[in-house]
């Protein structure tokens, strides 16, 4: 159908989308071992110096902290609550079934200033201070949906005359729970918590309307840019993210063999 | 686990009470476990969401900067006829889709080498490589190109390279339309990929078996069916471009304001969230209507 030409143009086409996907990224790690401290292309050298100066902030540890213990919250919270909500919906069918999938999307759906600016004028209503607890509740909202998606994912796949073979066997809800159907399930748990730990530890943009006094470290990057000041660490504190972000992912990817990643898990 | 409800085996044992209630009223054991994912989603999101609904149609008392509870709509009137809004929605909204159309463009032929002349090897490879960047940190690839595009940048030093005088584009509109193409087009790839996957080969070959060449096929066999794809695509580009304000704050310069950022800026200093609630209705709305001519296209179908 294509002819010899048509081909070798697509195939060019390609290579030049990856290497506009990736040549960011890599300039970002290179920039992580800048000798200098100005950021001018060429680097003048490299040097792993920016790591330790990193490492030893009080600022950059206090943010790292705080996105860790948030996204750890947020994604037990998500855990519990999605998978509660995949468990019920996946074999019942009654109405409002695709109501309750689109409640837990919307959140990812709608503009993140929306979700922000919501939950900010929410807390401010009720009169709770802005606190790790306000990250927490916001990352838990668009968190939901990725453990949700993945396990009625895989839910849906399984077989449910597994479940009645052991209940035929004689064994009772709670068995069958736990030899059968949380074995069925566990490497998608598993994915789905990586994939919202990801998703919480890089949110920026909701964060910023939740947290009050506090910095995760998107939000301390986000300071830092602003300001133009302590670049050579951001550096350094960017190419950790995308580290930290990507390695969940790609385990989670092979989890559940390739079915986590699909574009319905969100950014 | 017992909700199938023909031919369930009858639980066995001391059975509970709840439990031979739950194998009674199968839908009962469904709604205990959706009290808390779906109690959380209304306390939390969709009151937030009312809430701001009904915050836009308050107003501040610009003395104590305290939020007046009388309905009116002040702000949206504001909005409406102040010149400086208008130009800011339209704005963003021109931003986005020239965005959309700049991912369109760039994802198709890609998205059609992937789906019809890749191997499976190559397939299953570039689209790893297509999501990754789409998960490594927004502010990351944002900074990326903070460093690419700044006036000591990659770009700039590879252009005199070749003898061209430095383009200087950080820090403009266009700066900010690349970086949005770039942090958005894994959204536009996957789903044109997806839909270009599903165009049956037979279709193809009648196509060519009828006298079409191969750029006459594209256009009026293989096309239309990418259509839900593309459209599926753009909802994110669209939408993501739209409701960002942190683009437009690092790498957008002096008069680029976006909708969010109005929005961020009468959260913080001003503090009229009235003003920032009606504001922040603008993209919804504008939102609603592009979902809705989306789903006439059929992208939900294709999501």
């Amino acid at each position: 159908m294509e002819d010899f030409w048509t081909r070798l143009a697509l195939r060019i086409w390609a290579v030049l989308i990856m290497l506009f996907l990736f040549v960011p990224l890599v300039v970002i790690f290179l920039y992580a071992f800048n000798q200098s401290n100005i950021e001018s292309w060429p680097i003048s050298g490299l040097s792993m110096k920016w790591f330790a100066s990193t490492w030893q902030d009080p600022d950059v540890r206090a943010a790292l902290l705080l996105s860790v213990k948030t996204a750890l919250a947020a994604t037990a919270l998500a855990l519990v609550l999605g998978s509660c909500a995949a468990f019920a919906i996946h074999r019942t069918p009654f109405f409002g079934r695709d109501a309750i999938s689109f409640l837990f999307v919307l959140p990812l759906a709608l503009p993140g200033i929306i979700t922000g600016i919501a939950l900010r004028s929410f807390f401010s209503f009720n009169n709770f201070d802005l606190s790790i607890w306000t990250i927490i509740v916001g990352h838990t909202t668009f968190c939901i949906v990725v453990v949700y998606n993945n396990v009625i994912a895989r839910l849906r796949r399984t077989q449910g005359s597994l479940v009645e073979a052991a209940m035929d066997l004689g064994a009772n809800g709670f068995q069958t729970f736990k030899d059968i159907t949380l074995p069925l399930v566990s490497t998608s748990l598993v994915a789905g918590a990586m994939l919202a730990f990801a998703l919480s530890f890089d949110e920026v943009i909701v964060t910023t309307f939740t947290s009050g006094a506090q910095n995760t470290l998107p939000i301390w990057i986000f300071g830092a840019l602003h300001n133009g000041r302590r670049l050579p660490e951001v550096n350094v504190v960017v190419s950790f993210v995308i580290l930290v972000t990507i390695i969940p992912v790609v385990i989670s990817a092979r989890l559940t063999g390739g079915g986590a990643s699909r574009i319905q898990a969100g950014r | 686990m017992a909700t199938e409800t023909a031919g369930r085996p009858r639980p066995k044992g001391g059975v509970s009470g709840l439990r031979a209630l739950m194998w009674r009223v199968p839908w009962l054991r469904a709604v205990l476990l959706l009290i808390p994912p779906v109690g959380w989603m209304l306390l939390v999101y969709i009151a937030s969401l009312v809430l701001l609904l009904i915050t836009a149609f308050w107003t501040i008392d610009t003395f104590t900067t305290q939020i007046v509870q009388s309905w009116n709509l002040d702000n949206f009137r504001i909005i409406v006829s102040d010149p400086t809004y208008l130009r800011i929605i339209s704005r963003t909204v021109g931003i986005a889709a020239a965005v959309t159309v700049t991912d369109i463009v760039l994802a198709f032929p890609l998205a059609y080498y992937m789906a019809r002349i890749a191997s499976r090897r190559v397939q299953t490879l570039l689209f790893a490589a297509v999501l990754l960047p789409l998960w490594a940190s927004y502010l990351a690839r944002l900074y990326a190109w903070i460093l690419i595009l700044g006036h000591s940048g990659l770009l700039n030093w590879s252009v005199q390279l070749v003898g061209l005088p430095p383009p200087n584009i950080g820090y403009t509109v266009v700066a900010m339309w690349i970086v949005f193409s770039y942090i958005w087009l894994p959204f536009m790839i996957i789903p044109m990929y997806a839909a270009l996957e599903r165009v049956p080969e037979s279709l193809l070959e009648a196509s060519a078996d009828l006298g079409a060449r191969w750029w006459r096929t594209l256009r009026e066999v293989v096309l239309p069916l990418v259509v839900p794809g593309i459209a599926a695509g753009s909802i994110f580009t669209f939408s993501l471009t739209l409701g960002d304000y942190i683009t437009p704050i690092l790498v957008g310069g002096g008069s680029s304001q976006f909708i969010g950022n109005v929005v961020y800026g009468n959260i913080g200093i001003a503090n009229n969230v009235p003003f920032a609630a009606a504001l922040s209705i603008v993209p919804v709305a504008i939102m609603a209507i592009y979902l809705l001519a989306a789903k006439r296209l059929g992208a939900f179908e294709a999501l």
